[in-house]
């Protein structure tokens, strides 16, 4: 019945939802941030262990729909090692690629999300644990939300 | 006229049921967010804009008269509507939301004092929660909220006298719960209020269009609903207030129609209904209103409360038996509503899913965000009802159900 809905659910982002990485809080982190969406009351946090430039280690709780569990997820393991650079410029990258459905560069497995584009609706959904990430590698002591994104 | 309405047939009123969404036949059951309109009132707004357009209560000419004359038609025929004893009663609003924030701001400035107690629900929608903590917020008075059970969406009517001290001076309760189903019973609340001197306030955009009201027979004093939840258009409500109380309140919104005299440094203003509704009002709001009315009393309330009733309990029916499903509200008596959620799936991903067979539901807190706490709750699902709903279509709802906890390997 729901075959056309593959683009969105694509079995790596099922996978996830299902079984999310990194799920737990972390008690060495000297970063967190919370995500919110209003709209639909969802939140999420993001913990980081940053260690000079670098994401040492990096994990979420929270409760979500499929979509932004499954980015949480793989945004913890994608950034795992990586610096803040690389964090902000993969930011970027999908922030574009879950609006528009293409991207500059390669995203690997985040490629997934691409099929998000045509569901103006959950666009939020994908992108909220990246706004709580961005919102921890500047230390916001507010939550961030997703209410500046385009619905 | 005790015979069943042909529902069918009044379903081929409602031009915008009949079309394909995402390839396949719409199953609208997002009735409880905003009801679809009837030809008839669809007519009534183009009737009014190609014939008679005009300025109310200010032109002497031929189209204000007709205009006038249809705005106050409709008030009077929301009065008969909700058997208010007077159309200087009604009052046109933006809908239920603008009702509450009109009678908590003029009759809350006027009377609450630091330590007043306004007297909510858990399970009010966010319009009958806000306007009042903006208000205690600004009068020194506090919000205190009558429990409720648990999933079952009833309010635990133990906690109400020891609730009801002499601070309280306001009770304010939703009649029909959107995100739970309930139907509090809101005569004997308000009876218990009145008799200890407390004004009450009924939020009815649940109730009005779905089951004969009588706000006479409620006792309350203050009654909101919305126009666009009863097939009537966005943008125009009700609210009814007795009339002692009326026009005693301060105005509302300072402007033109609702004042007597205006000098350069102060104006006296006119009674009850003009005096809270300043400047150009939504026009053709209620003469839309007035049709739908018209064509909701046609077929009766209480028959579409009945077919309500019969598709939720159906639907729950049906829903209980699958494995793992949560359900909200009560197992009896619910209006035409059903809430719940399926394990391990986010009511959002439900409603994507559902969406895509063509079946419109509601997925997220309802505006209900402090019950869903409450209940260890991010979000709900819900289905909700309305008489051009068929058995069949709650078939089909259940069968995409089905599907959606396949899709997510249940
Ligand atoms: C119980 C209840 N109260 C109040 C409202 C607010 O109505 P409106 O948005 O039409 O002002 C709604 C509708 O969303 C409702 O269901």
């Amino acid at each position: 019945m729901f075959e056309d809905l593959n683009d969105l659910y694509q079995q790596v982002i099922l996978d996830h939802c299902k079984q999310p990485r990194n799920f737990h809080e972390l008690p060495s982190a000297n970063r967190s941030a919370q995500g919110r969406n209003p709209v639909c009351g969802d939140q999420l946090k993001l913990f980081l262990v940053l260690d000079g430039d670098t994401l040492r280690d990096i994990s979420f709780t929270g409760s979500g729909c499929c979509i932004s569990k499954a980015s949480a997820s793989l945004l913890t393991e994608h950034l795992k090692g990586k610096t803040r650079a690389d964090a902000e410029k993969t930011f970027a990258q999908v922030h574009e690629l879950v609006t528009t459905g293409q991207s500059a560069g390669d995203v690997g497995k985040l490629a997934v999300f691409a099929g998000v584009h045509k569901y103006p609706a959950r666009v939020k959904c994908a992108i909220l644990a990246w706004h709580a990430l961005m919102g921890a590698l500047k230390g916001d002591a507010e939550p961030v939300t997703t209410e500046s994104e385009q619905d | 006229m005790s015979s069943s309405p042909d529902w069918l047939a009044l379903r081929k009123d409602f031009p915008i049921l009949d079309q394909k969404v995402h390839g396949r036949p719409l199953v609208y059951l997002d009735n409880a967010a905003t009801s679809q309109k009837p030809r008839a009132v669809i007519e009534a707004l183009v009737r009014y804009y190609e014939r008679d357009n005009a300025n109310v209560h200010r032109g002497l000419h031929e189209l204000s008269n007709r205009a006038t004359n249809h705005f106050e038609a409709a008030r009077a025929r929301a009065a008969k509507f909700i058997n208010a004893p007077s159309a200087d009663e009604i009052i046109f609003t933006r809908g239920t939301t603008e009702g509450i924030n009109l009678v908590a701001q003029t009759w809350g400035m006027k009377h609450l004092k630091p330590g007043d107690v306004i007297l909510l629900t858990e399970m009010e929608h966010h319009s009958n929660m806000v306007p009042w903590q903006m208000i205690a917020e600004r009068t020194g008075a506090r919000v205190a909220y009558l429990p409720v059970t648990g999933d079952d969406g009833l309010l635990d009517l133990s906690q109400l006298d020891s609730l009801l001290t002499p601070q309280v001076k306001m009770l304010a309760l939703v009649h029909i719960s959107n995100s739970m189903g309930t139907v509090n019973p809101v005569e004997a609340l308000c009876a218990r209020a009145r008799k200890k001197g407390i004004t009450t306030l009924v939020d009815g955009a649940q109730s009005a269009g779905h089951l004969p009201v009588d706000v006479q027979a409620i006792g309350c004093d203050f009654f909101v609903f919305s126009g666009h939840k009863i097939c009537g258009p966005t943008g125009i409500g009700i609210l009814w207030g007795r009339q002692e109380i009326l026009n005693s309140l301060p105005p509302y919104q300072g402007g033109g129609e609702m004042i007597l005299t205006v000098g350069y440094d102060r104006a006296e203003f006119k009674q009850s209904p003009q005096r809270f509704e300043a400047g150009t009002p939504d026009i053709s709001g209620p003469i839309g209103l007035h049709a739908a009315m018209d064509y909701l009393d046609a077929i009766g309330r209480d028959k579409i409360w009945k077919h309500d009733q019969e598709l939720a309990g159906y639907a729950y029916e049906k829903l209980s038996a699958f494995k793992g499903i949560r359900l909200f509200g009560p197992k009896q008596d619910r209006a035409g509503l059903v809430s719940f959620l399926l394990q391990d799936v986010h009511a959002h991903d439900v409603v994507t899913l559902a969406d895509r067979a063509g079946v419109a539901l509601r997925g997220g807190h309802h505006c209900t965000q402090p019950l869903m706490h409450k209940l260890g709750v991010e979000s709900t699902a819900r289905a909700s009802f309305y008489f051009y709903n068929t058995r069949a279509e709650v078939d089909v709802f259940i069968e995409v159900i089905g599907e959606i906890r396949k899709f997510f390997g249940q």
